[in-house]
């Protein structure tokens, strides 16, 4: 069967959530379709985080595979200009940095997408 | 009989969470055979380091604010249907809350209510600020004497002994947030030091408690995505924990929120660096093989945690003075507002200068790029847009000086009779601010104790 890949924002094929720990944030990407795991692995790559986050000064970026969930997650070190405590910034936490990982333009069969998606 | 389930319900997941939570939980828990404990979770990083502040100027309790809105309406009942409390409500001042909670049960006129004290999670009274300042940071800033505070990251096993002497509120400061659910665990099912598989899956369990309804479908909803129903009365969440290592997270019937899988994996990896190595002084989780199979209306089941030791050290919190933040704000809408508020960020820029204004200070435009961006404005920069809307300016400055951060606002302040046209809707705020750093500890320093008061 032929699959029809298609280019959309990552938004379309997972969820995400991020979480701080001091001036790093992680942030998990979880597919909407256990089907969709094995593109995101090839897709949502360490340089492609780097670049949607490389306007700050981020230190090292860390992808874990969780096969189990399965997911992904990544930790970006230095992520937070200060974090929480202080960071001049308003999210100080990172809490809406899962959303800027989720505008990732990304090749994955529609069929994997939220139905939301298609509509 | 010995118990083959235990539950575990969370009505609160940071300090100033919802206060009427714990009602649907109660009754549900009323409905459940075995062990069942309350727990609330109110003490995030900063949330000490806070507590301390009010303490050093004699300005608060030391334990948190909300420990009478949060226990003195469930008290009564958790009593009456022998349900236990778990809570880090004490914060800088465990003792000083036991007084407090001492005094609520008194009033309420509960008879042989126990309650037990954590403490000896505070390093500074076992050690020199000096000594503290020598040992291995592990992430955040160098450390700078004088210090905040500094606290150790207590487990499971304090908590399991202030339940053994028969406690019905065990009050902790500085814990790690699973052992609130760990602890009730390592109590009910005897759990050894040697027991991996049970230690992780309690840790399991208590890591999707701690941030309440975060996993019930709070701080999920991504309309059409992700739909979650009546987030206005959210259910806070249940855990079971089973003999076998099974964990199902559930929620009260009638109230509002989802338990799905998506929220569970979610909640899974928040906060976690590596999934197979989630650091605590019970365990070593690894969470990276963990199966989640939805088995029913807003009930998931976990299986699958696994556990290695954990590591030689313990970590603690290490809290010092920041300074202050100050933050003004100004907003231009209509045709060209864009323009408008970009000449106000100039005029601003020119006057800190010639003001001498030293101090860090970042500017973002609101409705062009503020939560994305960086201190520079990059992403702002890249944005052309459209010059008609609404949009907000906001000048963010650090400094140690809250003259120099008053001065700050006075001149953005200013910008009503200074600045572009049509400037409205001016606020500004002065905050104090902690830092704080992790450092690695000796487990044989703290003096921990457990007591009934």
């Amino acid at each position: 069967m032929e699959q029809r890949e298609d280019e959309g924002p990552l938004h379309w094929f997972a969820h995400a959530r991020a979480g701080d720990k001091g001036n790093s944030v992680n942030i998990s990407v979880i597919p909407y379709h256990a089907g969709a795991y094995e593109h995101l692995l090839t897709e949502v790559t360490v340089d492609r985080v780097r670049t949607l986050l490389g306007h700050r000064a981020i230190g090292a970026v860390n992808r874990y595979e969780v096969p189990g969930l399965p997911a992904l997650n990544f930790v970006i070190e230095d992520a937070l200009e200060g974090g929480v405590n202080l960071s001049l910034g308003l999210d100080g936490h990172g809490k809406s940095l899962s959303f800027r990982i989720l505008t990732m333009p990304v090749s994955i069969p529609i069929k994997f997408a939220h139905e939301a998606a298609l509509e | 009989m010995e118990a083959d389930t235990i539950f575990v319900a969370c009505a609160a997941g940071f300090g100033g969470d919802r206060f009427d939570a714990s009602g649907p939980l109660i009754d549900h828990l009323s409905t459940c055979s075995g062990p069942r404990y309350l727990i609330f979770e109110t003490l995030a990083e900063r949330t000490l380091a806070i507590a301390q502040n009010q303490m050093l100027r004699g300005d608060g309790p030391g334990y948190s604010e909300f420990l009478e809105r949060y226990l003195e309406p469930v008290l009564a009942d958790c009593q009456k249907a022998g349900i236990k409390i778990v809570t880090n409500l004490g914060a800088a001042n465990v003792a000083g809350a036991g007084t407090r909670a001492r005094q609520l049960a008194d009033e309420l006129g509960l008879r042989d209510f126990k309650i037990a004290l954590v403490e000896g999670d505070d390093l500074l009274s076992v050690t020199s600020e000096e000594a503290i300042s020598e040992m291995a940071t592990m992430e955040g800033n160098l450390i700078e004497r004088p210090l905040v505070g500094a606290n150790v990251y207590l487990g499971a096993r304090p908590i399991a002994e202030a339940l053994r002497l028969g406690a019905d509120l065990v009050i902790t400061g500085r814990c790690t947030d699973a052992a609130l659910t760990l602890g009730p665990v390592v109590h009910e099912f005897e759990v050894s030091d040697e027991d991996m598989h049970m230690l992780a899956a309690g840790t399991l369990a208590g890591h999707l408690l701690e941030c309440g309804p975060q996993v019930t479908g709070a701080y999920y909803a991504d309309p059409p995505y992700k739909n979650v129903p009546d987030l206005a009365n959210v259910g806070y969440p249940v855990g079971e924990i089973g003999r076998d290592g099974d964990v199902v997270i559930t929620k009260p019937c009638g109230t509002g929120g989802l338990v799905s899988e998506g929220t569970v994996k979610e909640q899974i990896l928040y906060e976690m660096h590596d999934p197979a190595n989630y650091l605590t002084p019970d365990v070593t989780l690894d969470v990276s093989q963990v199966n989640v199979a939805q088995t029913g209306p807003d009930r998931v089941r976990l299986r699958g945690a696994a556990g290695k030791p954990p590591p030689a050290t313990l970590k603690a919190t290490v809290s010092m003075d920041a300074g202050f933040l100050g933050e003004a704000e100004m907003s231009y809408a209509g045709p060209n507002a864009r323009a408008r508020a970009e000449l106000a960020i100039e005029i601003l820029r020119r006057r800190f200068q010639r003001l001498a204004i030293t101090c860090p200070v970042r500017f973002d435009i609101l409705g062009v790029s503020s939560i994305f961006d960086d201190d520079r404005g990059t992403l702002r920069a890249g944005e052309a847009g459209a010059g008609d809307g609404d949009f907000r300016v906001r000048v963010a400055a650090r400094s140690d000086d809250k003259d120099e951060l008053e001065r700050v606002a006075l001149e953005v302040y200013s910008l009503w009779v200074t600045g572009p046209a049509g400037g409205a809707g001016f606020r500004k705020q002065l905050s104090s601010k902690v830092k704080t750093a992790s450092v690695l500890v000796d487990p044989a320093l703290p003096d921990v104790s457990v007591r009934l008061v």
